[in-house]
């Protein structure tokens, strides 16, 4: 099978993404964001989720929680790679809220063929979802859990389970007896206890879950298969989130290196300064051009889309490092301090660089890929 | 086929496929270097001159420059040629330099009557070109070229001294910068084009460096009152340097006109990249009695190379779509660094993989893959530096893209 040369990002995705960019840069500057997540600066806060309800309602209206929906089920059914666009946008713009988890959610649903047409049903009318899949040891292999299931009750705990708050339905992963399936259960059901972490990164909120008897409904009996589907997706879409806060980071920190005068000169001058900026950027570009490959692959070559993915998610978790330590570095004293803004864009890639596994970990599973497991 | 090609290239595309298929030349009757510039013998010049004869004669080189110059007249369809060419393995072209630099800045500045006159040949390869810029102590600062013409009616005597001159030992005609004015150190340079090798002898003298590699393959060249007339100059006094930025920009891929390039045929390696050859190496070399490839760490390193050779890819398979750009040369500009810094790399896993055996070289039948990786290494410092050092092309994204205080 061909790969289209322009990824398949047509016209359409070219639309979606400005529109995105400017909806963000009309709605949601940094300072806003700044004054609703960091308004409480104790180490020890009881941990926050901040959310603009208002522009997340706009956005649903936007149809944009329904882009990746099937068109058979009332979505919009556009290709990830137009997708991965929009989702760049909300890294660029940190913006809290469940779009990535609920996308996630729609890929996993979307591999389930049509037991999990139902559920995508209920995100087309604007319900929102995170994935439960990720056990105490945070493993990113899909076949560890810590979640059983017998006779319909789900019991255990999913952990590291994303934006939890800010979503109404859970899709979980659970062990069987038969093996391993995906469940759909709604945050607040009987049974079901969100108990939020205390986390570094402001502009999300993550929780683990309880189950306690908690009634499900099955939406995947083979659950490894939707999920070994989906991954390559769910990595591509987090490398995009990525490459957006990246080139917040390099913008930001190349405007305040312009400015700020150190031995008469703008501290930009300095190589010691511009070339790592410049390896900022090349980190950036290699990420963003992977993130898309890896998204023409999953639309119109699935068999490649593993390693294009995992190329993706390695390449992205080493530039969010590097941009963010090169961010704070740059902006000298003030940017080691919480009233400059470049922390909140630290503390996010910092969560992003780990979530779904980081460079290492994607680097070995490519490794299996491209020489072969070891022996 | 790709599916994004205009009806013209559709159909460009599909002839270049049969006549490759016809007239790809066999194995050539001597051993060929790595890269054109390292081309030491008659012989190999000769074969490889007459396939660039071969292929021009065809209309697959210079096909996007106009009828008049001796192009193709054709629009955006040399990137297919090219295509075409490296998928059926060609060699290359020996006039890297007459095609990659010396083409575009003639033909974006010289009078209509010397674009006329030197172009077919070039693009032919019947006249083989080389770049006269670098001097003694003019290296990452282009600009401090001391090489001066002196005016002398319509004729200018020229005296300096040129280096790392690669081909000047088979050249017709160099490309030259130098300086008319001594008072201004940018506004003072002119660029000329010098039909060197009817002057040897008769105030051109070119002798071979050595490379660190022990290889021939560059050289000096000096100027000693050489009278070149003033027809041979390209665009106006003075204007050296914006001329010379023509060059620059091509030459590191950024150009408007795309550089022909034919295939490179890796006739000893099996693989299309340089990572597939280096697990390759890995899978056969052994590290505490296991395949190499066994070993995590190298496993991650490679994986690093990997991601780095796709990543080089998709930059340029991204640079086709206008819609995923941020800045219209920001792409462009990382080629030469990102693609020399990754041989390099890669190149040196390699020889560490090889461990002990990466002492062995050329000369020594037990050396892995004949030697070929420690010499690629050293090699590799080559590309670094030349066409600008990484420092230099650093600074130019710096400056230039992202905006960054100018350092000149």
């Amino acid at each position: 099978m061909t790969q289209p040369d322009d990824f398949g990002f047509g016209e359409e995705a070219a639309m979606l993404k400005a529109s995105a960019r400017k909806f963000f840069s009309e709605h949601f500057a940094t300072d806003t964001l700044h004054r609703m997540v960091a308004a409480d600066h104790d180490p020890q806060r009881m941990s926050a989720c901040a959310w603009d309800r208002t522009l997340w309602q706009q956005m649903v209206e936007l149809g944009w929680t329904a882009l990746a929906v099937p068109e058979s089920v009332g979505g919009l059914g556009m290709p990830l790679v137009a997708v991965v666009g929009l989702v760049e946008e909300v890294g660029r713009a940190a913006f809290p809220c469940p779009l990535l988890a609920t996308l996630n959610a729609t890929y996993v649903l979307a591999a389930c063929g049509s037991t999990g047409e139902a559920a995508l049903a209920e995100i087309v009318e604007g319900r929102t979802a995170s994935l439960a899949i990720t056990n105490r040891q945070g493993s990113w292999d899909s076949v560890d859990t810590d979640v059983r299931c017998a006779q319909g009750r789900l019991n255990g705990t999913a952990w590291f389970v994303q934006d939890a708050r800010k979503v109404d339905r859970l899709l979980v992963s659970a062990q069987t007896s038969s093996g391993q399936a995906l469940y759909w259960v709604a945050t607040d059901a009987d049974g079901v206890t969100v108990i939020p972490d205390a986390i570094v990164d402001l502009t999300r909120d993550q929780a683990h879950v309880t189950f306690d008897n908690a009634v499900a409904q099955e939406v995947s009996a083979d659950g490894l298969a939707a999920l070994t589907q989906a991954m390559p997706a769910i990595w591509t879409l987090l490398a995009a989130d990525i490459a957006g806060a990246a080139e917040w980071q390099l913008q930001a920190t190349v405007e305040y290196v312009n400015t700020r005068q150190q031995f008469d000169r703008p501290l930009g001058f300095f190589q010691a300064v511009k070339h790592p900026l410049v390896d900022v950027m090349i980190l950036i570009d290699q990420c963003k051009s992977l993130v898309y490959n890896a998204a023409c692959a999953c639309d119109t070559e699935p068999s490649r889309a593993a390693a294009a993915a995992h190329m993706a998610k390695a390449a992205a978790s080493d530039t969010a490092a590097f941009a963010s330590g090169r961010s704070v570095q740059y902006h000298g004293g003030i940017g080691f301090t919480w009233e400059c803004f470049v922390h909140l864009y630290f503390k996010r890639q910092k969560h992003s660089q780990l979530l779904w596994g980081d460079a290492a970990w994607h680097r070995a599973q490519l490794a299996d890929i491209v020489i072969g497991k070891v022996a | 086929m790709s599916e994004q090609d205009t009806p013209e290239q559709a159909g460009f595309r599909q002839y270049c496929r049969q006549w490759l298929h016809a007239n790809t030349p066999g194995e050539p009757p001597v051993r060929l270097p790595l890269s054109p510039l390292e081309i030491m013998t008659e012989a190999q010049l000769s074969y490889l001159q007459s396939w660039q004869k071969s292929a021009y004669d065809a209309g697959l080189v210079g096909c996007d420059y106009p009828v008049a110059v001796g192009g193709g007249g054709r629009s955006d369809c040399q990137r297919i040629a090219n295509e075409e060419m490296i998928r059926a393995r060609t060699p290359y072209f020996p006039n890297v330099i007459g095609l990659g630099m010396a083409a575009p800045t003639v033909f974006y500045h010289g009078q209509d009557a010397l674009k006329e006159r030197l172009l077919p040949r070039l693009f032919s390869g019947e006249d083989i070109w080389c770049q006269g810029f670098s001097e003694p102590g003019a290296g990452s600062d282009l600009a401090s070229v001391q090489t001066f013409a002196q005016r002398d009616g319509d004729k200018w005597v020229i005296n300096g001294h040129k280096v790392w001159t690669s081909l000047a030992h088979f050249a017709e005609w160099m490309i030259l910068l130098l300086r008319t004015d001594k008072s201004h150190k940018y506004d003072g340079l002119s660029y000329f084009v010098v039909p060197i090798r009817a002057a040897l002898g008769k105030g051109v003298t070119v002798r071979p460096l050595i490379k660190i590699t022990g290889e021939t393959g560059f050289n000096e060249v000096i100027f000693e009152n050489l009278e070149v007339d003033d027809s041979y100059r390209l665009d106006e006094l003075g204007k050296g340097w914006q001329v010379a930025m023509t060059t620059l920009l091509h030459e590191r891929g950024a150009g408007e006109l795309q550089t022909p390039r034919a295939g490179g045929m890796k006739s000893k390696s099996t693989h299309a990249t340089n990572t597939a050859n280096l697990i390759e190496l890995a899978r056969t070399m052994l590290r505490n009695g296991r395949p190499a490839s066994d070993d995590p760490l190298l496993r991650d390193r490679i994986m690093q190379m990997v991601i780095r050779e796709q990543g080089l890819a998709q930059n340029q398979r991204r640079a086709r779509v206008s819609a995923l750009q941020d800045h219209p040369l920001r792409l462009q500009l990382q080629n030469k660094l990102l693609a020399s810094e990754i041989t390099q790399d890669t190149a040196a896993i390699a020889v560490e993989v090889e461990g002990a055996c990466a002492s062995l070289y050329l000369g020594d039948e037990n050396a892995p893959s004949g030697g070929q990786w420690p010499m690629a290494y050293m090699n590799s410092y080559g590309m670094t530096i030349a066409a600008g050092t990484s420092e230099v092309q650093r600074n130019i994204l710096g400056e230039r893209v992202l905006g960054l205080a100018k350092s000149k």
